[in-house]
């Protein structure tokens, strides 16, 4: 059941209404208002002179009467900062994060450190408050951020060129499920393993519908967690255009034959797409060195905070140029000054966006996530190499010690599959419903153990776990006590 | 006109990242448990093989000079709080310090896409609040807040269109009308979403008439898409006529919320007609745009189509809030998580700030903005092409009078020597020459003469053959396009 308009919002803004006058605004000027430099009677008939008005609604007398708006809008008056500022700290109050809870949930948004630093540079308003540098001349700072992020990313992913950002990592996914149907004409089919989230696979799906694209899924070992080669032979053939797999994958299983995959998708024609967490690059082998034509993936776990799913910075690269000359989103180049005398950052292959080639370009993508790419820039520069390798032992590390500790509850099998795992692993439940220990830790103030159940009947009664270098031995601790009390 | 600013930007010659590197450097020690790292000692945690084999190519630089390399690289960046910034189209206005206090909540930074809907009330509570108000604003029945930007919502939108169709029965209809002066977004989501894209031209005022959407409409017409005000800036005069005759062939009437600026307590797309609405919440409920993003995109429907909304939606049963996975007749998702949840936030802080009086100003002195702006251009320097006589809304757009080509980029240009941000140039396609500017409300009456005085400077300049070389007071140089359009590497080599 839904609930089309809330009778209750709308008699709480007629409360608010009958408090306050009914001024029109404008003509009956209001007060000074900090955002409205002009909202002044003096100025307003200066500017109204200059442009021989009579009034401000004058400037709109173009908009028929039968649809001009005859009332005032239905929403709140306006409050002054230090109001608002307490009443939405009031509504925030409401949530449970942070101090007063320990969250142990991954499937690619996890909680990750996020140094100070990175924070100091995501407060430069010259970065913040621009726009897509359409003037590369004024805008070299965000450009050349923009190129190291691309730079960055296509070292740690292996890849040749990588865009300034997509949305986030499911439609990053989706589009390059796009893209390899695009350079695989006549295949109509696309390859899913069972093991990516469950999410994206629901993004991609509404993604490839139009083009007739047909998903078709892999199954995976019940054993290992990883993809089934078998079964990936049984599905592929000349039909299929490329397929899409995540390593680690959403149990957090590292696909120990992740390069026999790709040859066998390579070896039919097909393109194989490669989902990544960033982070586990620290520690394991990465895409291009095991045949990946196309990495996607969400650069959160890189100094970016989980702000409830968004933004973030979806991750996009390809093999090589040709695929790059059909990828969707912006990128980056080096260039000069006319002169020839000065290295110099802009947009370019262009012709490929929807500003120019408008129907036949590669996407309709146009706003990004760009100053997301300067936090996970910003982040890989501090971590550096020192940093990122031992932040990825840590980790492993931690993400093991939590492995063994779970284990040695009574009713929990930790991990379920026999794949090695690098910072997420599921937990299977003998006795207990996947949901209720779900609820029962949120109980205890802890957040873990997403339901897999629900989406992967196959496996039992199971929830995911991912623990990460903010996780101290003593939290640790206090997670194996409330599943143990739960179970 | 009075002596205008001196500026230069700076200019640091600031090396790559890869070039600040020297062996042994970090920026960043990450935290360790001993008690971990005594139970790991000696423990093959994953097989070696899955290990990667080269060394990481990633820089090794010290704490205080990352913060100088970008420190100096903003320094190299024009912004909304460095000068007036009338980029058409992009509503480059002032985005409240206080919602991105609000924002950096821990309550709102910390919150896990997969946390339960008990944990959650509070942000939940206010998407809630943020619909209706969105709904009240565009004077539509439900909205939908997961799309991340105009183009996803645009995209939204069509497969609503192809959805509704093919479930009522009419996959016939595989034709989208776009006008000529509408964004690039417009026809690439079209065709996204599988519509065959038919150009609407517009008359001679700039408008969609009804008598070329009669030429075109037919019973292949699914929808036409539509931008209210125009990239014109004009209001379309003829848009309840329009939607009319796209009705009458069976067709839904899509509304490009990128102009609603202009509209605030205005006029509501859902009154002229339309059946879809996507909103961009960066632009009109001043969410900052990042140097290319992040947006929201949310997209709002009337009642025939609030099923096919993307999910999930939140809905309110009995003073508490659920997300909505599973509407009847739902397009599927867009996005991994819910939304760009955080710059939902910043939107309700913006409306609640302004309030319903607050919106209406906004866009009344949006207007007065854009047209007090156009005023004092010379007119004989800055034409109008299409549209005389008709007052702009929120953006004016101006051809670079009697340049054979080129003269549009060269009064781009010079802007920047002056500290100033230049218009949008060369779009909508429909204006040789053009110069599409959108002061926005938050520009002083001062900052808008200064920019006339500027436009109308230069336009000597250009006439006597002095603008050739500009910018010259900006970080770099002018720059080599032709060069970058066949880039030889989008990476650093190591």
């Amino acid at each position: 059941m839904t609930i089309l308009r809330d009778t209750e919002f709308l008699a709480r803004v007629n409360t608010y209404f009958n408090h306050f006058c009914r001024a029109k605004a404008i003509e009956k000027m209001q007060e000074p208002h900090p955002f409205l430099p002009n909202l002044d009677e003096e100025i307003i008939e200066r500017m109204l002179k200059q442009v021989g008005a009579e009034s401000v609604s004058e400037l709109f007398s173009d908009i028929p009467s039968e649809f001009a708006l005859k009332r005032r809008l239905s929403v709140p008056l306006g409050a002054p900062e230090a109001t608002v500022r307490r009443e939405v700290a009031a509504k925030l109050a409401k949530n449970v994060t942070g101090p007063e809870a320990l969250c142990f949930l991954g499937g690619g948004v996890a909680p990750h450190y996020i140094p100070a630093a990175v924070e100091s540079i995501m407060s430069r308003q010259e970065f913040y408050t621009s726009y897509t540098p359409y003037q590369p001349e004024i805008s070299q700072g965000m450009l050349q951020v923009l190129f190291e992020y691309q730079s960055l990313m296509c070292d740690l992913l292996g890849m040749e060129a990588c865009n300034s950002s997509m949305y986030d990592w499911a439609s990053s996914a989706a589009e390059a499920a796009r893209l390899v149907a695009r350079v695989r004409p006549g295949r109509h089919e696309f390859l899913v393993a069972d093991t990516v989230g469950p999410q994206r696979l629901d993004v991609i799906r509404t993604y490839v519908e139009p083009m007739g694209l047909k998903l078709k899924p892999v199954a995976f070992d019940k054993k290992t967690g990883e993809v089934d080669t078998a079964s990936l032979d049984a599905n592929l053939g000349e039909k299929v255009a490329g397929m899409y797999f995540e390593n680690p994958n959403f149990f957090g299983v590292i696909e120990s034959a992740a390069s026999e995959l790709t040859d066998r998708v390579h070896r039919a024609g097909g393109l194989a797409v490669v989902g990544v967490d960033p982070m586990s690059l620290s520690v394991l082998g990465n895409p291009g060195s095991y045949g990946a034509d196309v990495v996607v993936g969400d650069g959160q776990p890189l100094g970016i905070p989980m702000n409830f799913g968004g933004p973030h910075v979806g991750i996009f690269a390809v093999r090589d140029m040709s695929l790059a000359r059909n990828m969707p989103g912006r990128l980056i180049g080096k260039t000069t000054s006319r002169d020839g005398s000065e290295t110099a950052y802009c947009m370019v292959l262009q012709t490929r966006e929807q500003h120019i080639r408008r129907e036949a370009a590669t996407s309709n993508i146009c706003t990004n996530q760009a100053l997301l790419a300067l936090a996970s820039t910003a982040y890989l520069a501090l971590l550096g190499k020192n940093g990122f390798g031992k932040l990825g032992e840590t980790i492993l590390a931690s993400s093991h010690y939590a492995a063994q500790m779970l284990s040695e509850l009574d009713g929990a099998k930790a991990p379920l599959f026999e794949g090695a795992f690098f910072k997420e692993f599921v937990v299977g439940y003998k006795n207990a419903k996947a949901k209720d220990v779900y609820d029962g830790l949120a109980r205890f103030g802890i957040m873990a153990g997403y339901p897999l159940t629900e989406r992967f009947p196959g496996i039992g009664e199971a929830g995911g776990y991912c623990v990460t270098e903010v996780h101290s031995a003593d939290d640790i601790s206090r997670l194996a006590d409330g599943l143990r009390e739960v179970l | 006109m009075s002596v205008p600013r001196r500026f230069r930007q700076a200019q640091w010659d600031e090396p790559l990242l890869k070039d600040l590197t020297r062996k042994g450097r970090t920026g960043f020690v990450p935290p360790k448990d001993g008690k971990i790292v005594a139970w790991t000692t000696g423990k093959e945690l994953i097989p070696a093989s899955l290990r990667r084999k080269e060394e990481l190519k990633l820089p090794e630089i010290s704490e205080l000079q990352v913060l100088r390399h970008f420190n100096r690289l903003s320094q190299m960046n024009f912004s909304v709080e460095t000068g007036t910034y009338p980029l058409g189209s992009c509503t480059m206005k002032y985005n409240p310090k206080v919602s991105e206090y609000i924002a950096s909540s821990p309550r709102m930074r910390e919150a896990h896409p997969l946390q339960s809907e008990e944990t959650l009330q509070g942000l939940m509570g206010i998407f809630y609040d943020l619909s209706q108000y969105l709904c009240e604003i565009t004077g539509m029945k439900r909205f939908s807040l997961t799309p991340a930007a105009g183009a996803q919502g645009e995209f939204a939108g069509v497969l609503m269109v192809r959805k509704y169709l093919r479930e009522t029965g009419h996959p016939e209809k595989d034709e989208i009308l776009v006008p000529d002066s509408a964004h690039g977004t417009n026809p690439a989501s079209a065709a996204m979403g599988g519509f065959m894209v038919v150009k609407v031209p517009s008359d001679a005022r700039g408008l969609v008439s009804v008598e070329e959407v009669r030429k075109v409409v037919s019973e292949r017409t699914a929808c036409m898409m539509m931008t209210v005000p125009n990239t014109l800036g004009l209001f379309e005069s003829d848009v309840a006529k329009v939607a009319e005759v796209v009705h009458r062939a069976g067709g839904l009437m899509y509304y490009d919320g990128a102009n609603m600026n202009a509209m605030l307590g205005k006029a509501r797309p859902g009154d002229m007609g339309f059946d879809i609405v996507h909103l961009n919440l960066h632009k009109t409920f001043a969410t900052p745009h990042g140097g290319g993003g992040p947006g929201a995109g949310p997209v709002g429907v009337s009642e025939k189509l609030q099923d096919y909304l993307p999910v999930p939606v939140v809905t309110k049963v009995d003073d508490r809030y659920h997300f909505d996975h599973e509407l009847p007749h739902t397009i599927g998702r867009l996005k991994g998580c819910y939304a760009n949840s955080a710059i939902l936030l910043r939107a309700y802080c913006y409306i609640r700030l302004l309030g319903s009086d607050g919106l209406d100003n906004v866009s009344s002195l949006s207007v007065l903005a854009a047209n007090y702006l156009l005023s004092r251009l010379n007119p004989n320097a800055f034409p109008i092409i299409q549209g005389k006589g008709l007052r702009r809304k929120h953006e004016a757009v101006v051809s670079v009078k009697g340049t054979m080509s080129g003269g549009a980029m060269k009064i781009a240009k010079g802007l920047l020597d002056y500290g100033v941000h230049s218009p949008t140039v060369y779009f909508p396609l429909t204006v040789e020459e053009a110069l599409m500017i959108e002061p926005t409300e938050t520009e002083t009456v001062e900052a808008l003469d200064e920019y006339a005085d500027l436009l109308n400077d230069l336009f000597a300049k250009l006439e006597r053959g002095e603008l050739e070389d500009e910018p010259k007071n900006t970080s770099v140089k002018r720059i080599d396009e032709v060069k970058a359009s066949h880039p030889l590497s989008l990476k650093v080599k190591w």
